[in-house]
């Protein structure tokens, strides 16, 4: 059975500045197999944070249905963990009660839960930063007590929202080869929203290349590479040509069709 | 050196201010009786304090009594204010429906002065505690009220996210993240409060009470004391910045993952 799977999705905005409806995501279906590391990857604006939060729950879909482990999705829940963009901590606690917050939730007493965030903490490599607030640590060090928090929920999913677009090209480096780490010891989905093709390349066991305006899937690639991933292998270079190429096609059929339609972000939607 | 300094450095302005107060009402610039010396009023309130030589007169000795009878209404009213403004705000900064409904007739209320409703206080309550603890409510409560609902309003809506992805029900987010996120603004109101809880004792005191600091002020301006004027002014103005100071202390201890992340936090 699949771990996450959208069918038939469509969502429409209303855009209130121009008073029309806009196609924002057109028919997108997808299904994500348990222990896939799905990386969404398109342009801003092409509807891939839109489709994470209809996993997440955050959005509803216009149209088509969203189900997690069989189940239709109905709101935000600890069944799927989430690491945003932002590491989003709460700035009033320390790492070690930011990782154990979902217990805080369940009522779990101190003892309990400071021994049940160690796990987490040692497993993103925050050894002797455990009482230190979110704002003494650097974005990188955010970023892991955001991992190990989804992680301490134990989740058969995890949501990423590219959470290491805001780091340097060390840091992030590293952050994605713990991650691929991390992905193998605990056997679980995750979607990944990227716009870098490297990115998605390096972490994902598949890459849906999306379009946009309206959003669809251009097309599903499976990657069967070698880990740890050779970035300057051929392999890897020939998928990224393509995936560069299919970039390409698109952003030109888009600018002939503007030079058609000199207004064409509504061109889709305005029958909706 | 710069320790020994350091610790004198709240004290300059003061002692300034005293020097240059005892100079001008000895030059005779004014009559000694309409601006007593620093020295005459601290003889007064020492007496006041402590009742060695009667220069109180009627109030000699009682200051510790007067002191505490301001205190306990400022202590109830600012306590009263301060639960139901952060009830109250979180409830109109968090739904929508409670704005709609309760805000408007709140916003009326806060422009009328609370002294104004000194002539219905007394009506209601009397002349005892209860009519001052009323306007010390009235005082402390809007800044409270209004302080928190700006906190509750500018919360990060991403860790209301983040928390309802980790399975927060709506009360959880209120106690676990809109509070907590609340608070540094929270504190703000509590320490406007505080300073509006003393003025409106005082007052109330003036009109409607008949003990505490204010009383004793009001009634040595019949008696033509200044000395003991002075003295009460001294003591309402050394309990404000003292409560301040506790209130200070709490906010620093409440909200100590601010430390290193604020510009107020170099002064710990």
């Amino acid at each position: 059975m699949a771990s996450i799977e959208l069918k038939n999705i469509t969502k429409v905005f209303r855009d209130a500045k121009r008073k029309r409806d806009l196609l924002a995501i057109d028919d997108v279906s997808l299904s994500v197999e348990r222990n896939q590391f799905l990386c969404l990857l398109g342009s801003s604006g092409c509807g891939k944070s839109t489709l994470l939060n209809m996993i997440a729950g955050f959005e509803k879909p216009t149209g088509g249905s969203v189900t997690v482990g069989g189940k239709p999705v109905d709101g935000p829940g600890a069944d799927r963990g989430m690491v945003f963009q932002q590491a989003n901590l709460m700035p009033w606690l320390p790492v070690w009660e930011n990782v154990a917050f979902h217990l805080r939730l369940k009522g779990w007493r101190k003892a309990d839960r400071r021994a049940a965030a160690q796990e987490y903490i040692d497993m993103v490599g925050l050894q002797g930063f455990e009482n230190h607030f979110p704002a003494e640590l650097s974005g990188g060090m955010s970023q892991r007590v955001g991992i190990a928090r989804a992680l301490l929920l134990n989740p058969q999913v995890i949501l990423m929202d590219e959470p290491f677009a805001a780091l340097d090209a060390q840091t992030k480096m590293d952050m994605q080869e713990e991650l691929v780490a991390i992905w193998q010891k605990q056997r679980c989905t995750i979607v990944f929203v990227t716009h870098s093709v490297d990115e998605a390349l390096v972490l994902g066991t598949q890459v849906a290349v999306l379009t946009s305006r309206p959003g669809r899937v251009r097309e599903l690639i499976d990657l069967d590479l070698p880990r740890p991933r050779d970035i300057t292998g051929q392999q890897f270079n020939d998928h990224k040509r393509h995936i560069l190429n299919l970039i390409r096609e698109e952003g030109m059929q888009q600018r002939r069709e503007a030079k058609a339609d000199p207004v064409p972000a509504g061109r889709q939607g305005a029958a909706a | 050196m710069t320790a020994l300094w350091k610790s004198w450095e709240r004290a300059v302005v003061p002692l300034f201010i005293l020097v240059g107060w005892e100079i001008v009402s000895r030059s005779g610039l004014l009559p000694a009786a309409l601006l007593p010396p620093p020295t005459v009023v601290l003889h007064a309130w020492a007496d006041w304090v402590f009742g060695f030589d009667e220069t109180a007169q009627g109030n000699s000795g009682r200051w510790l009594a007067d002191a505490l009878s301001s205190a306990v209404r400022v202590a109830a009213g600012y306590g009263i204010a301060a639960v139901s403004g952060i009830l109250l705000g979180i409830a109109i900064g968090w739904w929508r429906w409670v704005e709609r409904t309760v805000e408007p007739t709140i916003q009326m209320l806060r422009p009328v002065p609370p002294v104004s409703w000194i002539p219905l206080a007394i009506i209601w309550f009397g002349i005892a505690n209860k009519p001052a603890i009323f306007l010390v409510f009235l005082g402390a409560f809007f800044p409270v009220l209004m302080n928190t609902i700006h906190g509750v309003k500018t919360a990060d809506r991403n860790l209301i996210r983040a928390a309802s992805m980790m399975g927060a029900t709506e009360r959880q987010l209120l106690r676990h993240v809109v509070f907590p996120a609340a608070l540094p603004s929270i504190f703000a109101g509590l320490r406007i409060g505080i300073g509006a809880a003393w003025m409106l004792t005082v007052t109330a005191e003036m009109v409607a009470v008949k003990s505490g600091l204010g009383y004793v002020l009001w009634d040595s301006y019949y008696f033509l004391r200044y000395d003991l004027v002075l003295a009460s002014m001294a003591s309402i103005g050394l309990l404000g910045y003292a409560t301040d100071g506790l209130i200070k202390l709490l906010m620093s201890a409440a909200l100590h993952w601010q430390h290193g992340s604020t510009l107020q936090s170099r002064e710990g």
